[in-house]
């Protein structure tokens, strides 16, 4: 049984539907990238996964149990989190206040996760007393990136994580997306830098039009000529 | 010394007392625009309601013969707290949330806080007449008086004006712990931060505005009470006080509940020294300087009657020049 | 052009007939003259929606002072049309007005003097610092100049007095002024969210309020002006029910001649402009509309409508009287006039504002008969009701406002008479 697995998605906003048919499976401990033209519906289908929009049709199912439409709140509890594109830190909590209410679903003892965050993102813990609004671009990342894994998740859902960032921060993040996959969390990604994200995937999704136009590895989908043709620019 | 006896107990005390009821108010009012995101104009007949819960106690409780060392409604004040509290919740579910789950515009949710308004203000004047009233019933107001050397008058403070200052200090330093130290007041904190955030991250919106609610309606009932034991209970309270709260909370900075308690002091302030009496100071100054100068019979710069004028002037003037208020709180 | 189908016509035909059904009955049953006034006034009041529904159904405009704007239009009128009062003109007071004045100029002038004295190298500061003293001296001055002019025009001549014009010129004079002070506010506020706006129009309608009811030299303050002039042959030329009916045909054809404006406004492309920055602000803005203006444009118009509307209020009852401007009245009755016809919606509006206003009259009597008996019936009980149990029972009134409100928005958020829209715009 994969870890996720979603089937035949139908989903959108209001009336106007953007998913028309997504499918996407993920074992554990993968990386799935998912990429694609503007308008494709990447960023939907995290949305969608995250209990955010109207599904019509199709079923999401996460480590054998149905999540379709499950609330944020319950999917924390299963273990499940998301980095937002924009807006993902909050910026008036300071950056360890943004950590703690990355485990606010948690009851138990959490200071050792903590530890490892501070461990994993140094910066963090000299700026720990600052607003995270405060913070340079890439640290806010950092925070974001914390934020999610307070919950030790089994699955990380990541939308565009190099937005908006230099290019030198770029492969930075990429290199930190491997080092979390390495701690055995699963991770969902939506880029726009398709191909130095492929570079990193086990598995590829390129989505057009709302539904799969490719699924493979992300290697076969990188070396793929009608791929690189029609979405990573030659 | 009399003049300035006159100015501590006019000018003085007058304004931190008026400012801690602004205060009280606008924290609720900022908390309410930061988590729920509309301006909530219902809240000074909450206030109003609270009084009233407050006096209703009281009343039941003298009529069953009950005395106690100090005024029945202000022993009763945290079960008032909680009792407004639960209306505001009730009040909530009854009328805003079916509207915010409809996905309606804030500015629609200002229209239904209306609508709540006039409802409560029917209902209270329903139940007790239009007249104001008493909170006092077996008891009598304390007066504490401090003599001043070399002056005839003296520095006069009344029980409920000491007890709204205790009462307020507490509330604000609670406040502060709740907000800084307490799961659920980060929370809060980061859902008026970023909403959609705060969902993702797992944070229980309807818990929050549960919370918002009991702080908002609790304060409320807080400051209507201790207006109340301080003035008159009357029941006509709500535009008259709902205009300085709006200006406290704005210039404070929207969302920001340290800004509203600044905010609710500077209000306060700034409408009881534009309606002082400044010919009082001016006096001995011109007889020390041998009457250099003639000193006008009321010199106040407004009017007892306009002082409605000040807020709203402190409120033009921080929408024009800083409409993030003295904390930077967020522009709707 | 908004389309309207035959199916929304029907329904629309459907409610107005039983509308003209009610207004029968209360003829009938009220009399000719109740009845004339009911529907003169409520035809004002449907005046003063139109201008409600253009700034609220059309540009989401929130305003919660429109008594102010109601009572700043009615002072207006009073003012230019009421009979010149000679005893002022023949005392001091003019002079000390002029006198006034003279220093308002002066003292405006000095202040922007010194808020540009920067140029002359001085530091910011300090200019800032000198600006607001000067300010803070010339207000000073001005206002202690004020209240001794004031006791003496009102100890020499009673009032100011009004103009003498004609009143039509009164009513037009009402919507300037209460335009300009529209201009003003939302000049400051349209830049910022709405509830900014209903803040503000909140506190502006309470300060014209305070400042006619106090201002006794200029208003008479609570004593009241009275009789205003009528604008027609008055009723002891023609009879009462005559007067009384020109005044109703005069009124019918301003909300007619008004109406049709709309319609055509509406249908323009300004008000699918309007429309487009209502439901969409931000693709309105970076389609190149300046929003901020055209707000302005419609939040001072209908403004414009409602100083028209108090004007035409009050010269029907003939009386200026500060104290009768009521938010509950003035504001939140308009609201629910509009809201439940219909925002947006101009036949709305009108169907709305004669709903409410004669369910409105009609309810004082209603409530007071159903308070008679439960009196009567709880004191069989041996209850004993209050002794003001019937202003307490008449507040039951401002519950069912409330009440409609919050119910129309939650459970029929269109109004009576939606707004209804052309698909092909």
């Amino acid at each position: 049984m994969s870890l996720l697995e979603i089937r035949d998605l139908h989903a959108g906003y209001g009336q106007m539907m953007i998913l028309k048919g997504v499918n996407l499976t993920l074992e554990e401990g993968e990386i799935g990238v998912i990429v694609g033209p503007n308008g494709a519906g990447k960023s939907t289908t995290l949305k969608a996964i995250f209990g955010m929009l109207n599904i019509t049709a199709g079923s999401i199912h996460f480590d054998g149990r149905d999540i379709t439409g499950m609330s944020p709140e319950k999917l924390a509890a299963h273990r499940i989190a998301m980095v937002p594109q924009e807006d993902n830190v909050f910026p008036t909590l300071t950056v360890h206040e943004n950590l703690e209410m990355g485990a606010y679903t948690r009851r138990d003892d959490f200071s050792h996760v903590l530890d490892e965050i501070y461990a994993l993102f140094p910066p963090l813990k000299d700026k720990r007393r600052q607003p995270a609004g405060e913070l340079s671009g890439g640290q806010r990342q950092m925070v974001a990136f914390g934020r999610a894994l307070m919950i030790e998740p089994k699955m990380i859902l990541l939308d565009e994580p190099t937005a908006g960032l230099s290019p030198m921060y770029m492969s930075e993040i990429f290199d930190r997306v491997i080092a979390i996959n390495k701690t055995g969390v699963t991770v969902a990604m939506v880029e726009q830098n398709a191909k130095q994200a492929l570079a990193i995937a086990h598995k590829g999704f390129v989505l057009a039009n709302g539904h799969n136009s490719y699924t493979d590895t992300g290697r076969a989908l990188l070396d793929n000529p009608e791929v690189a043709k029609s979405f990573l620019g030659g | 010394m009399n003049e300035l006896v006159f100015f501590i107990n006019k000018g003085i005390f007058a304004g931190a007392i008026i400012g801690s009821i602004y205060a009280l108010g606008a924290i609720g009012v900022t908390l309410i625009f930061g988590i729920l995101r509309f301006a909530h104009f219902a809240h000074g007949d909450m206030m109003t309601l609270g009084a009233f819960v407050a006096y209703a106690m009281a009343a039941a409780l003298a009529a069953a013969g009950v005395t106690a060392p100090l005024p029945l409604a202000m022993m009763m004040l945290p079960v008032v707290m909680l009792v407004t509290a639960g209306m505001a919740i009730g009040i909530d579910r009854a009328f805003y949330r079916p509207l915010r789950n409809a996905g309606a515009r804030g500015i629609v949710l200002v229209m239904a806080s209306i609508g709540v308004t006039l409802m409560l203000q029917g209902v209270i004047r329903l139940f007790a007449g239009p007249s104001s009233r008493e909170m006092y019933f077996n008891e009598r107001k304390d007066i504490f008086r401090i003599e001043v050397p070399g002056a005839n008058q003296m520095i006069t403070l009344t029980e409920p004006q000491i007890a709204l200052f205790i009462v307020t200090a507490i509330a604000v330093v609670a406040l502060h712990y709740f907000l800084s130290r307490s799961r659920l007041g980060k929370a809060m904190r980061a859902v008026s931060d970023n909403p959609s955030l705060a969902q993702v991250t797992g944070i229980s919106i309807e818990t929050v505005v549960r919370t918002t609610w009991i702080i908002g309606g609790g304060l409320a009932a807080l400051a209507g009470t201790m207006l109340a034991l301080d003035v008159s209970l009357k029941p006509d309270l709500s535009f008259n006080i709902l205009l300085p709260i709006f200006a406290a909370t704005i210039v404070g900075g929207i969302g920001q509940p340290y800004g509203a308690i600044a905010g609710g002091f500077v209000v306060g302030y700034a409408e009881t020294l534009a309606v002082f009496n400044w010919s009082v100071l001016l006096r001995p100054i011109a007889r020390m300087t041998d009457g250099a100068f003639e000193v006008p019979p009321s010199l106040a710069f407004v009017p007892t009657e306009y002082k409605l004028m000040v807020p709203f002037v402190l409120l033009i003037i921080i929408l024009i020049y800083r409409p993030t208020g003295i904390f930077k709180g967020r522009v709707l | 052009m908004a389309s309207f189908t035959a199916g929304d016509n029907r329904r629309d035909l459907l409610l107005f007939a039983a509308l003209g059904v009610l207004l029968l009955a209360v003829f009938m049953s009220q009399g000719t003259a109740y009845a004339l006034r009911v529907t003169v006034e409520a035809l004002c009041y449907a005046l003063i929606a139109f201008g409600l529904s253009l700034q609220w159904g059309t540009a989401g405009l929130f305003n919660v002072g429109i008594m102010g704007f109601i009572a700043a239009g009615a002072f207006a009128s009073m003012f230019i049309s009421y009979p010149v009062n000679g005893a002022f003109w023949a005392s001091d007071g003019p002079s000390l007005i002029g006198d006034i004045a003279v220093k308002i100029v002066i003292g405006a002038g000095l202040v922007f003097a010194v808020s540009r004295s920067g140029k002359l190298g001085l530091p910011k500061g300090l200019v800032t610092f000198l600006t607001l003293v000067t300010l803070a001296i010339a207000y000073l001055v001005v206002s202690q100049s004020l209240d001794p002019a004031a006791r003496y025009i009102e100890s020499e001549a009673g009032f100011v007095g009004g103009l003498g014009l004609p009143v039509y010129i009164g009513w037009g004079f009402a919507g300037v002024v209460a335009g300009a002070i529209a201009w003003v506010v939302g000049k400051i506020c349209l830049g910022l969210r709405s509830d900014y706006l209903a803040i503000a129009t909140l506190g502006i309608a309470q300060i014209i309020k305070t400042f006619l009811k106090n201002a006794d030299w200029l208003t008479r303050g609570t004593q009241t002006v009275s009789p205003l002039p009528w604008p027609l042959p008055t009723a002891s030329e023609i009879g009462f029910t005559a007067a009384r009916s020109g005044y109703l045909v005069m009124t019918a054809v301003m909300l007619v001649i008004v109406y049709l404006l709309l319609q055509r406004a509406y249908g323009a492309p300004w008000g699918r402009m309007m429309r487009a920055i209502r439901d969409n602000e931000d693709a309105a803005a970076a389609m190149g509309k300046d929003v901020n203006r055209r707000r302005l444009q419609i939040f001072v118009f209908g403004c414009v409508l409602m100083g028209i509307g108090g004007a035409a209020l009050i010269h029907f009852n003939t009386i200026f009287d500060p104290n009768g401007f009521l938010d509950l009245n003035h504001t939140f009755l308009i609201w629910v006039m509009v809201i439940l016809g219909g925002p947006g919606n101009n036949r709305g509006a009108i169907f709305g504002a004669l709903l409410v206003y004669i369910i409105w009259t009609m309810s004082e009597p209603v409530t007071l008969y159903i308070f008679d008996h439960i009196r009567t019936i709880g004191q069989s009980f041996g209850w004993q009701p209050p002794a003001d149990l019937d202003s307490r029972a008449l507040s039951m009134r401002v519950f069912v406002i409330g009440l409609t409100i919050t119910l129309v928005l939650r459970f029929a958020p269109k109004g009576l008479m939606p707004e209804r829209l052309s698909r092909k715009g």
